[in-house]
């Protein structure tokens, strides 16, 4: 009793956020399987429905703040973003409230699960805080609409700076800036400028520039042409999606946030209403966002035992989900992991 | 009667702007297959590429689609380090009034590609939205850059893709938008397009959102016929879809405002790195030549090159690299002239006995 004690104590926090719909099963998955590999977290469960405050408006608990002070990392499943009452997204308010920066999608091909694309091992890392999500938008005239893009040296530098140090601390050898600097030659022009300033220190790794369009075309003409991409937040939005779809889509895809105050990952796809509380979600996006989590906090050794089992039991194609094409349920899929990973 | 035959048999001038990189030579290979293939043209070259950049270049250029009312285009190579350099392309575009820019994008037979099934049209707003270049530094560091959305634009583009879809008998025109995001903006486009929609009882309409278009365009992309869209994500969608069907050297591009018609490669891209090797490929550029024949009312000509086109590719094979193949440019378009020969003098001997037009 007094050994298991000791042993929680050294385990470190993190915060998990269920979420909606499908979350909790998925996140009872995750669990599962970080146990079966013995790794040294300790997991604090926290509910982010929002609360109304005394002045009438919803806001996120308290409950977050205080578990992610003190945890500085965390892992959420999907949440509903409540419609109507005046609340902003609740991702949206998670993004505000831990100055995530940067998002962070690594997509690789699976093996057993088969594209039109192969061999895709792409990772966008998108701005994350302003761009064209700064919400800053006016009716000039009536049928007039001006909406504004910001783009700022300090946002620019940061991003660029967090995509070369994720590109040396993964062995990456090239960091792409795509902008579209021949027509937002001020704004891209400063994103770019910031890139090119910031490779200018980062010698050890290879930069290169290209439009966006110029991506878009090669990304499905030759995908495995690229390595890790850094953009301003709308562009990140549709590649990140757009790169996701190479793989096969979100159901596979992991994502994660990095802050100022602490690291956010997550599963990007929604919260699947129709197949909710059937034990037939896909646990992978989850999963594989874990694993980057686990890379993050350098217990680099655990993210590679769940990974390499969770790619075998998707390889092998005997344990598939039905989105996957098989017909197992999320706990056989999940149960399989674990045989692998106590086995390895 | 008759003045369909003066149409068809009329000639027309339309004006030939050389561009950047493969523009030019792409463009002579064109001239010479409309040549074999009787095509009743008659080019009026104007050079005009980044190194003729003065205000009278660009006036000469204007005044000559102005007066021939008809292009065909290279693209214009944009120097965004230099900041007195703006782009050229977009500049004739607003100034010609080229507010909706078509970009076709259909896979052809035979080409081994990860998709054989995409057939869609890419319609995009050309002079608004993140393309008005109005941008400010506030203070050192802090860039804004206005996008314009307006009710006007969009209800044009939105009554142009449904006036195209209705034209050529497709069923369904998508809005592409991110509504969700920039409620305002976005919102009014897709408001526009909705309004518009009621119009056009018989044909199909729907939304998405830009981030999931694009997804579902590298996954499923059968789905899509009809695409209307603000500017950038239009540039984004096009040049995907055109990677689908093979790339630059394949999409076929067109502009067109109340007055002035301007057609040119789907993708806008110089392709500066292929220039002079012989190994740009011709389709893109011919098919857009295609698309002006149709819409000056040769549409025998544009019929006939085009299936000469198709045929060479599909079924004698003969490719340039960009489509997997190991043929120059010049064995394409000799293919193609091999193949235009026999139809055009079959024709003529036709038309002479005034057995084509009843
Ligand atoms: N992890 C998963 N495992 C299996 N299927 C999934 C998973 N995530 C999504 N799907 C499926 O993909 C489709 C779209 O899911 P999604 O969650 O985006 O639905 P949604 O209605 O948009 O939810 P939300 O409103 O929360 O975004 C659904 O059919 C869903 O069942
Ligand atoms: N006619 C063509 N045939 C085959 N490939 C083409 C053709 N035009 C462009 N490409 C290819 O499409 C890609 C994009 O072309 P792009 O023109 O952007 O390249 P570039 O010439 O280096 O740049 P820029 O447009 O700035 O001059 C390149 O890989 C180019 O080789
Ligand atoms: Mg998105
Ligand atoms: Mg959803």
């Amino acid at each position: 009793v007094d050994g298991s004690r000791q042993y929680s104590s050294e385990n470190r926090l993190v915060t998990m956020i269920p979420g909606d719909g499908i979350g909790p099963e998925i996140s009872v998955a995750v669990k599962q399987i970080f146990s079966a590999a013995g790794v040294p977290i300790e997991w604090e469960d926290v509910d982010v429905t929002p609360v109304k405050g005394p002045d009438g408006l919803f806001r996120l608990p308290p409950k977050i703040f205080e578990s992610m002070a003190r945890s500085k990392v965390g892992l959420k499943g999907p949440l509903a973003t409540p419609i109507g009452k005046g609340h902003q997204s609740l991702n949206l308010a998670l993004r505000k409230a831990f100055s995530l920066y940067a998002n962070v999608r690594p997509c690789k091909s699976i093996e057993g699960y088969e594209t039109p694309y192969k061999n895709v091992d792409i990772v966008t890392i998108r701005e994350n805080t302003e761009g064209e999500y700064s919400g800053i938008e006016h009716v000039i005239v009536d049928g007039v609409v001006q909406s504004i893009k910001l783009i700022t040296e300090n946002a620019s530098m940061r991003v660029a700076e967090y995509a070369f140090k994720y590109a040396r601390d993964n062995q990456r050898s090239t960091v792409t800036a795509v902008h579209k600097a021949n027509i937002m030659r001020m704004s891209d022009g400063l994103f770019l400028k910031c890139c090119r300033e910031v490779a200018a220190k980062n010698k050890d790794i290879k930069f290169s520039e290209m439009y966006l369009d110029t991506v878009c075309l090669n990304l499905v003409q030759d995908p495995g042409n690229f390595d890790v991409l850094v953009m301003p937040n709308l562009y990140g939005d549709i590649l990140s999606d757009l790169c996701a779809g190479l793989i096969g889509g979100l159901g596979v895809t992991p994502s994660g946030n990095i802050g100022e105050e602490g690291a956010l990952f997550e599963s990007v796809h929604g919260t699947a209403p129709d197949i909710a509380g059937q034990n037939k979600a896909n646990p992978t996006a989850l999963l594989l966002s874990a694993v980057m989590m686990l890379r993050y906090m350098e217990l680099n050794s655990f993210a590679d035992r769940i990974e390499n089992a969770a790619f075998s039991v998707i390889r092998e194609g005997q344990h598939l989900t039905g989105d996957l094409g098989g017909q197992s349920t999320c706990s056989q899929f999940t149960d399989e992991i674990c045989r692998k990973v106590e086995a390895s | 009667e008759t003045s369909v035959l003066a149409k068809y048999g009329g000639r027309n001038t339309v004006t030939l702007m050389t561009g950047d990189g493969v523009g030019p030579e792409l463009l002579s290979h064109v001239q010479e297959i409309f040549r074999y293939a009787g095509a009743p043209i008659d080019f009026e070259v104007v050079e005009i590429n980044a190194s003729t950049n003065t205000p009278e270049d660009m006036e000469n250029a204007l005044l000559s689609v102005q007066r021939n009312g008809v292009a065909l285009k290279g693209n214009i190579e944009t120097k965004f380090d230099d900041p007195s350099f703006k782009s050229m392309n977009v500049a004739l575009r607003t100034s010609l009034g080229l507010f909706a820019s078509i970009v076709k994008c259909k896979s052809i037979p035979g080409l081994n590609l990860r998709h054989n099934d995409v057939d869609c049209i890419l319609i995009r707003e050309n002079t608004e939205g993140e393309y008005r270049q109005l941008e400010h530094e506030n203070v050192p560091g802090v860039v804004e850059s206005l996008k314009i959305i307006t009710a006007e634009k969009s209800k044009k583009i939105a009554k142009f893709a449904f006036e195209y879809a209705e034209h050529y008998k497709r069923k369904k025109v998508t809005a592409i938008h991110k509504a969700n995001i920039m409620k305002l903006g976005d919102g009014l486009f897709l408001e526009s397009c909705r309004e518009v929609a009621k119009d056009y009882p018989a044909i199909e309409f729907n939304d998405l959102i830009i981030d999931n278009a694009s997804m579902q365009m590298v996954s499923r992309p059968s789905q899509f016929d009809v695409l209307c869209m603000p500017n950038l994500y239009g540039n984004i969608l096009s040049n995907i879809a055109a990677g689908l069907v093979g790339g630059s050297g394949v999409a076929a591009g067109s502009n067109f405002g109340d007055e002035f018609a301007v057609f040119e490669s789907g993708t806008r891209n110089s392709g500066r790195t292929l220039k002079g090797k012989n190994i740009a490929n011709p389709t893109g550029m011919l098919l857009a030549g295609c698309d002006m024949l149709d819409y000056l009312g040769h549409n025998q000509h544009a019929t006939m090159i085009r299936e000469s086109v198709m045929t060479v590719l599909s079924e004698k094979q003969i490719r340039t690299p960009d489509i997997g193949g190991s043929a120059t440019t010049l064995d394409v378009v000799k293919a193609i002239i091999d193949d235009v020969k026999p139809k055009t003098l079959a024709w003529k001997s036709i038309s002479e006995h005034g057995a084509y037009f009843q």
